[in-house]
């Protein structure tokens, strides 16, 4: 049996995988019908709200407790004194992959926007009152707010997991050889993930039994946090996460305001809902880090790189880890004989940063691809030109081959779509009809492929449908569509025929939807269960006597719409119904699991790549740019769905755009309060100012990353984009702007 | 809770008379009150809704050719009636720059004049602001001031007033309406906003409990239809306030300037109508040089306010850009990107 699973019984024929399918839960969102977490209303439900810290660093020396449980509506106070025990310290930390929370456990502030006391009330408007009467004091201490202050350390390792050093070859040599040398300081600001669904949470006790809606991209390890901190078992916990309007990072682990939400409804025995105020996602929900980072760069006269030296100053809060590891696409992007990437930090009174939409490739891809533009101009050449030369046939820092990499194929065609040909080597060389300068940028767009651990479960039932579990999450992204595709092919049926399930921690661990590695994980899960649910099927079928696979054995059979057929003839075949039916049985199960090959990660480099090509105008007085044209042509592997995939690569481009030109999250340098904590002022693009966007989906075929072929397309779309608008902004006005998001000031020649 | 009281007056007098009652406020579409109030920076004891009031939402032929728009006139019903689009194009474009669409279909005029700065400080409870507390300081002054005023600030006070709308108003003399207790007043628009000296805390002249009745364009306004614009200078395309913005108003004789009107938004704690570079450009030929030396006269007394110095510059070249495209002359339709320097301006030479 396990060698049919492994055999080739399992393909398909006219299969949902390919397919443009649109989402299938598009009707019941633009009708209103998908229920999000905040939408639901248990019996006897009360509202809470969080009052959160303005000071950044210090103690809470008092709270009005009196005045807040006074008000009329209020039910209860929850603050240090009397917040429900937990069965963990907030504050342990097991593994780095747990990050420590503001759960009320005492009268520390460590950043501005720290929840420090829940009030819980009959209505929302009774608690946010209550909250307001708390009128904190404070003992307050100075805030560390910027990249230059306390005391730089080089953290142990970066990202989750990563080597905060790497060292290849000798820079040092490398950059003294060279016939052309850059050096450059980019800078990136601190970003908040501002999904369009703020952090909520309805949570529900019976006993020690708990029943929970809230966002999650990772509903299984949410699970086990809550029931670490809880003390109770994993069984008695129930999370329901069907949608989520977005998450980008911020929803991969259960954050503390959600946890503050459950507390609240333990403290008053009743049903809580809890959902976080635009301005205080700016806090304890995570961020992206600001990053300083220093690109040396040398180039032979051929315009071959001889080194990349990359450093990257970062920041993590005061009191846990996670540092942005910008330096990551270095390793793999160029071919060069000396990289090398260090990181160091300094701790800020800020909330943790956390992982938010590509993490690490972000801000590292904007300014590694700044540098790899000033080192082509340096050496008078065409930045495409310039990037083909220095084109990674292996892994640079390693020496693996890629598994796939159809970057090349990916440049040509961006480029030639683009018409990116006949561009003037010199910036300032174009305008338009109204005299606006036009620049045109390139930026190489990577992204590792990645996977988690998953599992799986497949039915077939006796009418011949299929159902399929997994406890996946739909981060708007389209999960419910693409793994239903996955689904399908799986038990060799038609989409229609088979129950998909997800967004449930009932159902089997689906891993987290992060890292871009969810359609992978889960789809690998997914294809497995199908798999070994058809390999049982045909195994009572070629047992059985009656059936016209009896004795199938070694020529196998084929699963395809909702029949098995003899391999070698296919004329034999019969329902998966007439099987089940035969042999007396309801249903028949499968299982699956999803899980990188370590073989494979061994031998081979796994990463999807893009080309992005920009086109911007800018006024050459006033400053202000508008990016008209983004094409970018990405090589992700298998594409289970087009559409999908084709807007996730939109939605990264359009982050590229925001990334170079609009986000930051502007920080009282004294409070160390975030002042633009709100969708009005905290920029990013509306639709005016979105270009025109292509995105090629080019074709790569790759044998390794996993037997369904499929990277990530999740986060790619940001990288490449965010480089290719700046260098484009270069190219337009001859100003190389390196602090992020570009300025008018800067590009009208006047920053100070 | 939050608890205050709500009256929905029937007439003008009844609203004026419920608002007598300190701590009132009132209340139009609520975009701007209601946030503040969310947020807690305002706390009025009781709002006075202006919604039922009759007479105070049409917009008037007046006898001299103007035009008479009643305070609770949506803002996009404005800009988009096209009597007043036509007479009046740089105010539309102005009033279209403003906010989102969304926005636009809620905001009132009264709403607009009477919007608070977007100070952040004013903004963060937490934060000294003498604007919001009088007497407490000024936490923009050595914070985060990059779009801070350059022209008529104090010590006490570095905000600037959001609104484009007024920033045409002003350079075509308006007039506001006001009806109080004593009864009705008018005061010119350019005079209806207060600079913050030392009293950062009141922003306009109505006393409490006044009532914006109406704004009036005076017929002689039209006059400047021919060469009327708004450019705005924004940090993304659309759904940004001003980082500074320029309302051009000319009047062409034979091809001189015979009557300029000008005025500037994004730089002071109000509209700022600048009649010194009015005068430079009095009889002049309109072209680039002229226009300059416009733009130099209206910033002449402009000062950082914090790291703001750039401000200036881009003051004098959004100035200059607003001329030579009202010079150009008031293009048919109003284009797809209303005051936006990206906007296409075909056949019109703009950059050097
Ligand atoms: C995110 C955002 C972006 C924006 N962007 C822009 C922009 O780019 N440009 C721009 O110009 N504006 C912008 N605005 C501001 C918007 O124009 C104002 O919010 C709006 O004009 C206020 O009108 P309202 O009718 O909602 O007033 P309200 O919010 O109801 O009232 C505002 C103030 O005026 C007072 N008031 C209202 N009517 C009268 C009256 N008749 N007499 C006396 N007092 C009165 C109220 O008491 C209150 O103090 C933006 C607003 C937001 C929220
Ligand atoms: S600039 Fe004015 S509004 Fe801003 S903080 Fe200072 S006093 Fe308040």
């Amino acid at each position: 049996m396990a060698e049919l699973a492994g055999s080739a019984t399992h393909l398909r024929h006219g299969s949902s995988i390919g397919q443009p399918l649109t989402r299938r839960d598009g009707l019941l969102k633009v009708t209103g019908q998908a229920r999000y977490a905040a939408d639901n209303h248990p019996p006897g439900m009360l509202h809470a709200a969080l009052a959160v810290s303005s000071i950044a660093r210090g103690r809470v020396t008092g709270l009005d407790v009196e005045a807040a449980r006074a008000h009329p509506g209020v039910v209860a106070v929850m603050t240090p004194a009397n917040r429900p025990a937990l069965a963990l310290h907030p504050d342990d930390k097991a593994s780095p992959f747990v990050f420590r929370m503001d759960l009320l456990q005492d009268d520390m502030v460590r950043y501005a926007g720290q929840p420090i006391a829940v009030v819980i009330g009959e209505t929302l408007e009774a608690a946010t009152e209550g909250a307001a009467l708390l009128a904190p004091r404070y003992a307050a201490e100075p805030a560390r707010t910027g990249l230059d202050e306390g005391e730089v350390f080089i953290p142990p390792m970066v990202g989750i997991g990563a080597p905060s050093e790497v060292r290849h070859g000798d820079v040092e040599a490398g950059l003294a050889a060279a016939a052309a040398r850059i050096e450059a300081v980019y800078e990136t600001p601190a970003q908040y993930h501002n999904a369009m669904e703020p952090h909520a949470i309805v949570a529900a006790w019976e006993g020690d039994r708990l029943s929970i809606d809230t966002p999650s991209q990772g509903l299984t390890w949410a699970r086990d946090r809550i029931a670490g901190l809880f003390g109770i078992a994993v069984e008695d916990i129930e999370i329901r996460s069907p949608f989520l309007g977005g998450g980008f990072g911020s929803k991969g682990l259960i954050a503390g305001p959600q946890v503050l939400g459950i507390l609240a409804a333990r403290l008053v025995g009743r049903p809580v809902k809890l959902v976080l105020r635009r301005e205080q996602m700016y806090g304890p929900v995570g961020h992206r880090a600001p990053t300083r980072q220093t690109l040396r760069l040398g180039a032979d006269a051929a315009g071959g790189l001889t080194a990349i030296q990359h450093h990257v100053r970062t920041a993590s809060s005061s009191f846990d880890d996670f540092f942005e590891p910008a330096g990551g696409v270095t390793h793999t992007l160029y071919a060069s004989p000396a990289i090398v990437t260090t990181s160091d930090a300094v701790r800020l009174d800020t909330g943790t940063p956390m992982f938010m939409r590509a993490p690490g490739e972000a801000s590292g891809s904007i300014a590694l691809e700044g540098a790899i533009d000033e080192m082509a101009a340096a050496c008078g050449m065409d930045p495409l030109e310039f990037r083909l030369r220095n084109y990674a046939e292996v892994e640079p820092t390693t020496g693996k081959p890629f598994s796939s990499k159809a970057l090349r194929e990916c440049y040509a065609q961006g480029a030639a779509r683009f018409g990116w040909a006949g561009r003037p080597l010199a910036p300032r060389q174009m305008r338009d009809a109204d005299g606006l300068l036009v620049g045109w940028g390139v930026g190489t767009a990577t992204f590792p492929a990645l996977m988690f651990q998953g599992q799986a479960r497949a039915v077939l039932r006796a009418d011949g449908s299929g159902v399929v579990e997994i406890g996946a999450q739909d981060m708007g992204q389209g999960a419910w569509t693409a793994l239903a595709q996955i689904a399908a092919d799986s038990l060799g049926l038609g989409i229609d025929q088979v129950e998909f399930r997800a967004g449930h921690s009932g159902l089997p661990d689906a891993g987290i939807a992060g890292g871009s590695a969810h359609t992978a994980t889960a789809g690998m899960a997914i294809h497995g269960a199908g798999a070994d649910a058809i390999a049982r099927l045909a195994e009572l079928a070629m047992a059985d006597g009656r059936s016209p696979l009896f004795g199938a054995g070694n020529a196998g059979v084929v699963a395809r719409e909702g029949r098995l057929l003899r391999r070698d003839d296919e004329s034999r075949g019969e329902t998966y119904a007439e099987i089940l039916a035969r042999a007396g049985l309801g249903e028949i199960e499968g299982r699956g699991t999803g899980a990188m090959d370590p073989a494979a990660q061994e031998h081979y480099a796994m990463h999807a790549h893009g080309a992005v090509f920009a086109e911007v105008k800018v006024d050459p007085e006033l400053g202000q740019i508008r990016a008209t044209r983004l094409v970018g042509a990405f090589a992700a592997g298998r594409i289970i769905n087009p559409r999908m995939v084709q807007s996730q690569y939109y939605g990264g481009m359009i982050w590229g755009v925001s990334f170079a030109l609009h986000e930051a999250a502007v920080v009282d340098p004294r409070s160390g309060r975030v002042m633009n904590a709100n969708l009005g002022e905290y920029h990013v693009p509306v639709n005016a100012d979105l270009p025109s966007l292509e995105a090629i989906l080019v074709e790569e075929v790759d044998p390794h990353v996993n037997a369904l072929g499929i990277k990530g397309v999740g986060e790619i779309g940001v990288t490449g984009s965010a480089g290719a608008v700046a260098n484009a902004v270069w190219h337009a006005t001859g100003v190389r702007v390196r602090r992020f998001p570009i300025a008018v000031e800067a590009v009208a020649g006047l920053a100070g | 809770m939050n608890r205050f009281d709500y009256i929905r007056p029937a007439t003008v007098a009844e609203a004026v008379a419920a608002a007598a009652v300190p701590g009132s406020a009132y209340l139009a579409a609520g975009t701007n009150l209601l946030d503040l109030m969310k947020g807690g920076v305002m706390r009025p004891a009781r709002l006075v809704d202006l919604a039922r009031v009759p007479g105070l939402d049409a917009i008037e032929a007046l006898p001299d050719g103007g035009l008479r728009i009643g305070a609770r006139v949506r803002n996009a019903d404005l800009a988009y009636d096209p009597g007043f689009a036509r007479r009046f194009p740089a105010v539309a474009e102005a009033l279209l720059s403003g906010a989102s669409a969304q926005l636009r279909n809620a905001a009132t005029v009264g709403g607009n004049l009477l919007q608070r700065t977007r100070c952040a400080y004013f903004y963060d409870p937490a934060s000294a602001c003498n604007k919001r507390e009088p007497g407490a300081g000024c936490d923009a002054r050595e914070g985060e001031n990059r779009l801070h005023a350059v022209l008529g600030w104090s010590e006490q006070c570095i905000a600037t007033h959001p609104s484009d709308f007024c920033v045409p108003l002003v350079a075509l003399g308006a007039v506001v309406e006001i009806e109080g207790q004593a009864g009705r007043r008018e005061v010119p628009l350019e005079e209806f906003h207060r600079l913050p000296g030392t009293t950062p805390e009141r922003e306009s002249v109505l006393a409490p409990g006044e009532l914006v009745v109406a704004v009036r364009l005076p017929g002689e306004a039209a006059g400047f239809a021919g060469h009327a614009r708004y450019v705005k200078l924004r940090e993304r395309t659309s759904y940004a306030f001003a980082v500074v913005s320029a309302a051009a108003c000319l009047r062409l004789e034979d091809g001189a300037i015979a009557e300029a009107r000008l005025a500037l938004g994004g730089v002071a704690a109000k509209p700022w109508r600048v009649p010194a570079a009015e005068a430079v450009l009095q009889g002049a030929r309109p072209g680039a040089e002229a226009f300059r030396q416009a733009a130099e006269a209206a910033l002449a007394e402009a000062q950082p306010s914090g790291e703001n110095g750039f401000k200036i510059e881009l003051a004098r070249r959004i100035l200059v850009r607003a001329l030579t495209l009202a010079a150009a002359g008031t293009p048919e339709r109003l284009p797809a990107l209303p005051a936006s320097p990206l906007a296409s301006h075909s056949g019109v030479s703009l950059h050097g």
